[in-house]
């Protein structure tokens, strides 16, 4: 199936499902847990990383060869941080009701091994058109995953939807959903979904794959 | 004195850098395995989360808050953590090779460790002194380290345990960590 298509359009879709980087790869655990109390939260969170991940995916993909080996993270990191406070005054200026409700979790997409994973594994070595759109595909994945929790959590937890009122569920709000106990449950029975639908073994190892530093946990990825 | 207090309390049980700022994820699932190994990524992470708060503290409100470049707070903020983790880990190899032995492996991960990032840049967002900030860094340390070592306890259970077999690996100990997080809960009485 895949072979058909062109290289391009396969880049743009593996981040969408088959290697989707929260459910699948298991990076960027932090934003998906403390965000989602809400589906829009869920959106805004995933828009803003996949337009640092676009940013930053471009950036470091036409440095790439510039950049020294030795230096390479602190390069990484500068870039990464510099359209981390991009997309925080953009928010600020456009959108502040979505700048308050993301608070310091918007600083903290500087740290998300996501963005960092596909800077080292993806954009490092190839070109920038590709990095492009590797970038649009795992930040479409990263939406639809905190999109995912975002509903679950907000639907079951305040009994509303996108704001609007679902009829028997708001009467009953089971809050626990909304607690970050409730992040961990609803991830973990979503990653089981994934498991069941996927009908594989589900992953042993925790993903910090794309960790730069994976190796020095004993998880050496598939970077260095 | 009150404030002290709080703020101690507030940033090791009722709100834990993991269990309720989800902060640190990758380590807290990563490294929980083992106990030991909890326990040496908990120290590393209190240590450079102090010294972090020591040295960024003074550059946000000696050198960007007087020349206006607050925004520049992200950008500068994780290039000092990166170089000084780089900087610990090279002055624990040359200086005291058996402290690096134990925490060395733990060190450059701690780089894109949100709980380090997060506390520096809550302290100024908070307003707190600088006696403060360090309060709050020692104590956010100390509650990762908490979380960590009860979890690895935790997983050693689990591993015995007869899990479906959808549920084996990460959800089970997400479903876990759930459990503990709810335990923590209990604290929220402790600050009014």
């Amino acid at each position: 199936m895949a072979d058909k298509k062109t290289p391009l359009v396969k880049e743009l879709t593996k981040g969408i499902i088959k290697e989707n980087p929260t459910l699948v790869m298991l990076l960027g655990m932090c934003p998906t847990l403390a965000v989602t109390t809400q589906a829009m939260n869920g959106i805004g969170m995933g828009l803003a990383t996949t337009f640092v991940l676009l940013g930053s995916n471009i950036v470091i993909s036409a440095l790439r060869k510039v950049i020294p080996d030795k230096v390479r993270i602190p390069a990484f990191i500068v870039i990464i941080a510099s359209f981390v406070t991009l997309i925080g005054f953009l928010l600020e200026g456009f959108v502040p009701s979505l700048y308050d409700s993301l608070g310091i979790y918007l600083t903290l997409i500087t740290v998300n091994c996501i963005i960092f994973g596909r800077a080292e594994m993806f954009a490092s070595k190839n070109g920038i058109l590709a990095s492009a759109f590797d970038a649009i595909g795992m930040g479409a994945g990263f939406t639809l995953a905190l999109f995912l929790m975002g509903s679950v959590r907000e639907i079951i937890g305040a009994g509303q939807w996108m704001g609007i009122k679902l009829p028997v569920l708001s009467e009953n709000p089971m809050l626990f959903f909304i607690m970050p106990a409730g992040g961990f449950f609803t991830l973990g029975m979503i990653i089981a979904a994934v498991n069941k639908l996927k009908n594989k073994k589900p992953p042993q190892e925790l993903g910090c794959g794309g960790c730069p530093n994976a190796k020095n946990c004993g998880k050496e990825g598939d970077c260095h | 004195m009150k404030t002290i207090l709080a703020i101690m309390l507030s940033a090791m049980l009722t709100d834990n850098f993991v269990l309720s700022k989800f902060m640190g994820i990758c380590p807290f699932l990563g490294v929980s395995k083992k106990l030991d190994s909890a326990a040496g990524m908990g120290v590393a992470v209190t240590f450079v989360m102090i010294c972090a708060t020591i040295v960024t503290y003074p550059i946000h409100h000696e050198i960007l808050v007087p020349n206006g470049l607050e925004y520049f707070d992200t950008v500068v903020f994780i290039l000092v953590i990166a170089l000084f983790v780089q900087l610990v880990e090279n002055f624990l190899k040359k200086c005291v090779p058996s402290l690096y032995s134990s925490l060395g492996v733990y060190l450059p991960l701690i780089t894109t460790n949100c709980a380090v990032l997060g506390v520096t840049v809550l302290n100024i967002d908070n307003n707190y002194t600088f006696f403060q900030s360090i309060i709050n860094a020692l104590f956010g340390g100390l509650g990762f380290m908490i979380v960590l070592v009860i979890f690895s306890g935790v997983r050693k259970k689990l591993e015995y345990a007869d899990i479906p077999e959808t549920f084996k690996g990460v959800p089970a100990t997400l479903i876990a960590a759930s459990i503990v997080s709810i335990s923590f809960m209990g604290f929220a009485g402790l600050i009014k």
